[in-house]
């Protein structure tokens, strides 16, 4: 199936809105949407939704033979796939374009930060090594699959409990899915996604802004602040200083984010031990009548202040109308029609006494550009349900 | 259709029928007036039953018109109804229009006011127009026209500079265009803007911001899971900028 094609009134708006910093949904130019992490009842599976986006990881293991090349290492795989489910654009079992490229970037993302140390995927050297498969599964596209995936991806390792081997001889023998090793894991990182529409920078496309794009600027970083990887599609040209802005963000992003998936994986260690039930079916309330509760869409009023204030000053200071002074005869003033007194005021009238419009009814929107922005909903770092 | 009285308000599921039974005692002096029934979306007459084909709630309106009143976001093309579409391509002597449905929709550039052979339509792809179907059934490509019977625009056709679109559910569309609606009432007092509301679910919002432009639509998205009352507070916020 096709996607719905974009208007151009969508586009034109957009873009406007873009100039005049405003987004969709209220958000600031290098805000976030909201970040909700979930465990399923296997250990390495993970649901990520950022907004509206949401993406499903799951790691798998196996033992296999190793690559002649590299006897020492673990082999690591990533997949990523974009089902029908997500948007009606993506089509089921075909390569396209939109799916090599993400792809490609999160092999690149996770391989070059070695976040997972593959020679400690070694059982036997040049025999048997474990083969750590990540799987991506789209489940709605509403913009930056790339964040949700990376995120999910790095959570999901995390999360992932592989068996213990033990070795005799030649033989090598899996003792037991429930005798879990943890992972070291030596790096989290973030991958930073900014579009550029001419000039100006967003992070945290939505599926519309995304549309609107003229190009994609994406940074792995991981906590340390190490720049993974780079890349800048779209030819777009960047300014070395917007370059530097967005590693910037990409720091102060990567922290938050390492964060709460750092609470998150707590929380969801706490929920096991203490026997709960966990789970994605578990994480769903179906009961509630808060099941289908939608999140407060933080939307900017402050203008509809300043209007309002606006209009009440225009309001008071707007001056009374004053008719013109009748002089029915030289050196006659007529005094009681209106609120100016006109004796003896002959010379003046020419010069002075100009109609003044009564502009009460024409409301004039302010766009003054002191806003002082009111964060509505505050940050909180998300517990998995 | 006693039974069926009764019934209206309830929630009704696919599978519900409605028998009119025969009145025990017919009465000889009196004559007897046949009953007429008219099904809207959601009911369908097997044999001498009346089925609901879709889950929600029964409506009725006087004297004899019964509906479903059911909620879904996937619109379906039915002749007569007015909606918001997006000209994708031109090819030949049409427009293709696409308005959310499997198929795209065929608009002819004579189905305009005062189009003719020569004086052509000034439309372009991406365009928003508001068109109304002639042709719509599940055997044949939907046909759109911009213009009514007597060969008159009236408020169909191109439009949408510096507007956003958006799409809702079904269900709000219509509630928005019923007769004395609540919704509308609320927005009007809010601000001062341009409404195309296209049955497909598509909804077209002017005003004299791009800020107060995108409060609306956020307004109308948020508004289809909430109450009246909760509607109306909102809004009442919203009006005194204390969001």
């Amino acid at each position: 199936m096709k996607d719905t094609p974009l208007s151009n009134c969508e586009r034109d708006f957009l873009l406007k809105a873009i100039e005049e910093k405003k987004r969709l949904d209220g958000r600031q130019t290098y805000d976030y949407r909201k970040i909700k992490i979930s465990f399923g009842t296997d250990y390495g599976c993970c649901f990520v939704d950022l907004g509206q986006t949401r993406v499903m990881a799951q790691v798998s293991c196996e033992l296999v033979a190793p690559k002649e090349s590299r006897p020492n290492e673990g082999i690591m795989f990533f997949n990523i796939e974009l089902s029908p489910m997500a948007s009606p654009g993506f089509e089921q079992g075909r390569q396209s374009e939109l799916s090599v490229k993400l792809n490609r970037q999160l092999e690149r993302c996770l391989r070059n930060s070695k976040c997972i140390d593959t020679e400690s995927l070694c059982v036997v050297s040049g025999e048997k090594v474990w083969q750590i498969r990540v799987d991506v599964h789209t489940l709605n596209n509403d913009g930056n699959l790339m964040d949700a995936a990376s995120i999910a991806a790095i959570t999901a390792l995390c999360h992932f409990r592989r068996p213990d081997v033990s070795t005799q001889g030649q033989e090598v023998t899996v003792v037991s899915q429930q005798q879990h090793s943890r992972w070291c894991l030596i790096h989290l990182f973030s991958a930073d996604l900014l579009s550029t529409c001419s000039t100006y920078l967003l992070v945290d496309p939505c599926e519309r802004e995304e549309r609107v794009m003229d190009g994609l600027l994406v940074i792995a970083m991981n906590k340390h602040r190490e720049i993974c990887s780079i890349q800048s599609s779209g030819g777009i040209m960047l300014l070395k200083e917007q370059v530097m802005r967005c590693s910037k963000i990409a720091g102060v992003k990567v922290s938050e984010i390492t964060e709460l998936i750092s609470e998150a994986l707590l929380n969801d260690r706490k929920a096991r031990k203490a026997g709960g039930k966990c789970g994605f079916a578990e994480s769903m309330q179906q009961d509630r009548i808060t099941a289908l509760k939608k999140d407060e869409t933080p939307v900017e009023m402050t203008d509809v202040t300043e209007t309002a204030n606006g209009i009440i000053q225009k309001g008071e200071a707007a001056p009374q109308t004053v008719p013109s002074p009748v002089l029915p005869v030289p050196g006659v003033g007529q005094v009681g029609q209106g609120l100016q007194n006109s004796w003896g005021l002959e010379e003046d009238d020419e010069d002075d006494y100009e109609e003044e419009k009564n502009d009460n009814n024409v409301v004039e929107i302010s766009d003054s550009e002191e806003e002082d922005v009111v964060i509505l909903n505050p940050e909180v770092p998300e517990k998995p349900k | 259709m006693d039974v069926s009285c009764e019934r209206v308000g309830e929630v009704l599921l696919p599978g519900d029928e409605f028998s009119f039974e025969a009145e025990e005692n017919i009465s000889l002096t009196v004559p007897v007036k046949s009953e007429k029934v008219v099904c809207g979306p959601g009911l369908r007459r097997c044999g001498d039953r009346l089925v609901v084909c879709k889950s929600g709630v029964l409506r009725h309106k006087e004297p004899n018109v019964f509906w479903i009143d059911s909620q879904q976001r996937r619109y379906v093309p039915a002749k007569g109804e007015s909606i918001i579409g997006i000209v994708t391509a031109k090819s030949g002597d049409v427009f293709k229009v696409d308005f959310g449905g499997s198929e795209q929709a065929s608009l002819s550039y004579l189905a305009f006011e005062g189009a003719t052979k020569r004086n052509r339509p000034n439309v372009q792809m991406g365009d928003l127009v508001f068109a109304q179907f002639l042709i719509a059934n599940k055997d044949m490509e939907p046909e759109l026209v911009c213009i009514d019977s007597s060969g008159r625009a009236n408020g169909m056709g191109v439009f949408g500079t510096g507007g956003l679109l958006f799409r809702v559910s079904l269900g709000l569309v219509r509630r928005l265009l019923a007769p004395q609606s609540n919704i509308r009432s609320d927005l009007e007092h809010l601000f001062p803007c341009e409404l195309v509301v296209g049955m497909n679910g598509r909804i077209w919002v002017k005003s004299a911001s791009v800020q107060q432009t995108l409060i609306i639509a956020n307004l109308l998205q948020s508004a289809e899971t909430m109450t009246a009352q909760q509607r109306q507070q909102l809004f009442r916020k919203v009006q005194q900028g204390a969001f």
